[in-house]
C-alpha cells in the first residue's frame, strides 16, 4: 500500500536527450493515491508502457524522481521496490505447476511455507484455478495462462501496487468481462492500488475511479469517466472518450456571437468571457449527445444540411454539413431526424470552448 | 464423384525411392553382404553366417575401443554442453560485441577439420609449440609435454582440439534459443523478485531445451564417429590409447583388409549410434513433461 509520487518525469529511449522530439514521456508530474483504482487510457504508442515501467522500475526515467510513500525508489529495481505487474501476454514458468507459479514470487521472498498454501488456495479460488492448480502450467489455454499471470500479480497482499498492462487481451470477450469485474471486486476488498492500462475507453470507464488519459507522452487529463466526457481537458480527450467523438469547429469570437465560417453561434456570458480573455486558435466543441437537432427553424438556432444518417438501433447518428464544417449529432430513438434541412441549437451549459486545443470554458 | 483406383500413382514415389536407394540402401546392403561371407576374390565367397559378428562382439580390441569412444564421448557432452551454456550467457546482447563474438566462435568451426589437428600438433609441439614450449618452460611436469609421450598428454591434446573445436556450435546454438527469449519473461522474473539462478533455472534453461536436444544429438554423434583429429595427432597412439571405434574400424578395414569383420564392425557400429541417439532424442523430448502430484 502506497502512494506513489512521480515528480518531474520524463522519458527518453536516446538518453538524455535535448530534442523534444526524442521524449517517449515528456514531463509527468502525478500523484497515484493510496488505494485508489486508475485507468491508464491513451492510443499505442503514446507512452503508457514506459509510464508504467518507470513506475515498476524496469525502466530508470531519464529525468525525474518516483516516490514510494514519500520515499525515493527512482534508482530501486523492481524487487526492491515491493510492485507488482501484469504483462500484456502469459508469462509462465513452464516446467513448474500451476501452484508453484502462483507461489514463486512468495517464496523468492521468503515467505512460510504454510502462508504460501493459504495464499496461493485463496487467489485460485478468487480466479477459479483450484482444478488446475497441480497441473504443468505448460500445457493450459491461452485464457488459463494469462488467469496465472494474473494471479502472480495478486497473490502478494501487501504490494504498494499492482500494475496491468493491457492484461485481457488474449482473453476471450465473455470471460474478459468477468475478470474486469473480478479484478473490480478484488480492488473493492483489498483497496490495493491498481493502475491498469488499456487502449479502450470501456475497459477503462468500467474499471477505474480515476482515468489518467495520455496522449503523445503527456497526461492530458485525469478525472472520473464523467468528467472526462463533460470537460475534456484537451481537444484529444474529446476526440478519444465517447462514440463517435467530440465536434469541433474552428471558430472566431466577436462579443457574444462565435463565428463558424458564415454562421453565427450565440455564447451565454461565461463562454464569450471566455473567450474574449483566451489567445491562440479558438475552436468551439460539443458532444454529438448535446447538440440538438430540429426540423423547423427556430431562435439561436443555425441551419446546416442533413448528409448521413446511421442506424445505430438504440440511436441515430447524423451527420451534418454546417458551412463546410461537419458535424455529428446523436439523436436518441423516437425523436425525428429530418429530411435534408436541419436547424442546430448549441446548448450554452454544453458548449466548450478551446484554445490551441486546451479547453477554456 | 466416383472414385476409381489406380495404382500408377505409385509411380510418383519412384524417385525418392530411387535417391534413398542408391544413398542409403545399396552401400549399406553391401556392407550386410560382406559382413556375411568371406570373401577371397572376386567370384570367391563362402557365406559364414553369424561368424564375424560373434567374433567382432568378444573381439577384446573392440571393446576397449568402445570403452575409450564412451568416455571420449562422455567427456565431451560434460564438458561442450555446460561451457556452451555458460559462454551463450555471458555473450553480449546488443551491440558491435554481438558480430564480435559471433564471428569468432565461427572461426574454429570454418577449418577443415584435419587442418584442426595439424594446428594443434604445432602448437603443442614441445620444440616449436606455443603451448608445448611455454608448458614445459614452467618445468611443472616430470617429462617434458609431448603428445606422443603418453596417453594422458594425447588424451589431453585431443581433448582440448576437440573442446576448442565444438563448443562454439553449442554456444550459438545456446545463444540462438536465449535471444528468442521475450524480454517479458525477465521483466516478470524482476517483479516476481526471481535470483539470477531462478531466472536461469525455470526461464533459460527450459526455454533452451529444443536447442540443447539438437547440441547434444550433434555433439554425441560427431563426437562417437570421431576420427581426423585422432588420426591426424598421433594415429591412435600412444600404444592403443587413441585408438576410438572408427580409428580401429579403418584399421581393420584397410590395414588388414579383413573386410567381412569390419562390415560387421560397420554395422554393429551404426546400430549404437542409433541407439544412443534415439535414447539421448526421448529422455531430452520427455524431461520436465511428467506431471508433479502434490
Amino acid at each position: 500500500m502506497a502512494r506513489i509520487e512521480m515528480q518531474e518525469v520524463a522519458h527518453s529511449y536516446h538518453g538524455n536527450s535535448q530534442n523534444l522530439e526524442d521524449y517517449a514521456l515528456k514531463r509527468i508530474h502525478m500523484t497515484w493515491e493510496d488505494g485508489g483504482a486508475y485507468a491508464l487510457l491513451g492510443p499505442s504508442g503514446c507512452g503508457k508502457t514506459t509510464l508504467l515501467n518507470i513506475i515498476s522500475g524496469l525502466l530508470a526515467p531519464s529525468q525525474g524522481a518516483v516516490l514510494y510513500n514519500g520515499k525515493d525508489v527512482t534508482a530501486l529495481p523492481p524487487e526492491k521496490r515491493n510492485i507488482a505487474q501484469v504483462f500484456q501476454f502469459p508469462v509462465l514458468y513452464d516446467t513448474m505447476t500451476v501452484a508453484d507459479n502462483l507461489a514463486f514470487p512468495l517464496r523468492n521472498r521468503g515467505v512460510a511455507p504454510d502462508a504460501v498454501r493459504e495464499r496461493v488456495l485463496e487467489v485460485a479460488d478468487m480466479l477459479d484455478l483450484g482444478t488446475v492448480l497441480n497441473k504443468k502450467a505448460a500445457g493450459l489455454t491461452a485464457d488459463a495462462k494469462q488467469k496465472i499471470s494474473l494471479g502472480r500479480g495478486l497473490v502478494r497482499s501487501d504490494v504498494a501496487a499492482i500494475l496491468f498492462d493491457e492484461p485481457l487481451t488474449v482473453i476471450d470477450p465473455h470471460l474478459k468481462w468477468q475478470l474486469r469485474r473480478k479484478l473490480k471486486e478484488i480492488h473493492e476488498q483489498a483497496r490495493m492500488t491498481m493502475i491498469y492500462v488499456t487502449h479502450d475507453q470501456v475497459e477503462a470507464m468500467t474499471f477505474a475511479d480515476q482515468i489518467v488519459v495520455m496522449y503523445e507522452g503527456e497526461v492530458v487529463q485525469i478525472g472520473s469517466p464523467e468528467a472526462l466526457y463533460e470537460r475534456p481537458q484537451h481537444k484529444f480527450v474529446g476526440y478519444f472518450i465517447g462514440s463517435p467523438g467530440m465536434n469541433f469547429m474552428a471558430c472566431k469570437a466577436e462579443g457574444a456571437i462565435a463565428h463558424v465560417n458564415g454562421a453565427a453561434i450565440a455564447l451565454d456570458a461565461a463562454l464569450a468571457e471566455a473567450a474574449r480573455k483566451a489567445s491562440g486558435k479558438l475552436e468551439i466543441g460539443i458532444r454529438p449527445m448535446h447538440l440538438e437537432v430540429h426540423d423547423t427553424p427556430m431562435a439561436d438556432a443555425v441551419p446546416a444540411a442533413v448528409t448521413f444518417v446511421e442506424d445505430h438501433g438504440n440511436c441515430r447518428i447524423v451527420t451534418l454539413a454546417l458551412d463546410g464544417q461537419t458535424l455529428r449529432a446523436r439523436i436518441p430513438e423516437g425523436q425525428t431526424v429530418p429530411g435534408d434541412k436541419a436547424w442546430l441549437r448549441f446548448p450554452p451549459q454544453w458548449t466548450r470552448l478551446f484554445a490551441d486545443e486546451r479547453l477554456v470554458a | 464423384m466416383e472414385k476409381w483406383e489406380n495404382n500408377r500413382a505409385w509411380f510418383l514415389v519412384l524417385p525418392v525411392f530411387v535417391v534413398v536407394a542408391f544413398s542409403a540402401i545399396i552401400p549399406l546392403m553391401t556392407v550386410v553382404n560382406y559382413s556375411i561371407q568371406d570373401i577371397f576374390g572376386p567370384g570367391n565367397a563362402v557365406f559364414v553366417g553369424t561368424e564375424w559378428f560373434e567374433e567382432m562382439l568378444t573381439d577384446s580390441r573392440l571393446h576397449d575401443a568402445l570403452g575409450r569412444q564412451f568416455i571420449f564421448s562422455g567427456l565431451v557432452l560434460l564438458i561442450e554442453i555446460p561451457l556452451g551454456i555458460l559462454i551463450a550467457l555471458a555473450m553480449p546482447k546488443k551491440g558491435w560485441g554481438v558480430s564480435a563474438s559471433l564471428i569468432t566462435l565461427a572461426i574454429p568451426l570454418l577449418i577443415p577439420w584435419n587442418v584442426i589437428g595439424t594446428i594443434w600438433i604445432i602448437f603443442t609441439r614441445p620444440d616449436i609449440g606455443l603451448f608445448g614450449v611455454g608448458i614445459n618452460s614452467l618445468n611443472l611436469l616430470d617429462v617434458p609435454f609431448d603428445h606422443t609421450a603418453r596417453p594422458s598428454f594425447a588424451w589431453i591434446t585431443l581433448m582440448a582440439m576437440e573442446v576448442w573445436h565444438w563448443t562454439p556450435l553449442v554456444a550459438l546454438l545456446c545463444y540462438a534459443g536465449l535471444r528468442a527469449i521475450p524480454e517479458a519473461y525477465y521483466q516478470a522474473a524482476k517483479i516476481d523478485g526471481a535470483s539470477a539462478w531462478s531466472v536461469f533455472r525455470y526461464i533459460q534453461l527450459p526455454k533452451m531445451r529444443g536447442v540443447l536436444t539438437i547440441a547434444v544429438l550433434l555433439r554425441w554423434m560427431d563426437s562417437f564417429l570421431i576420427y581426423a583429429e585422432p588420426f591426424a595427432l598421433t594415429g591412435g597412439g600412444p600404444g592403443n590409447s587413441t585408438t576410438f571405434l572408427s580409428i580401429y574400424l579403418v584399421k581393420l578395414a584397410t590395414g588388414q583388409f579383413d573386410l567381412g569383420p569390419a562390415a560387421a564392425f560397420s554395422l554393429i557400429y551404426f546400430l549404437i549410434v542409433l541407439l544412443f541417439s534415439f535414447i539421448f532424442y526421448q529422455a531430452l523430448l520427455n524431461v520436465g513433461k511428467g506431471e508433479k502430484i502434490a
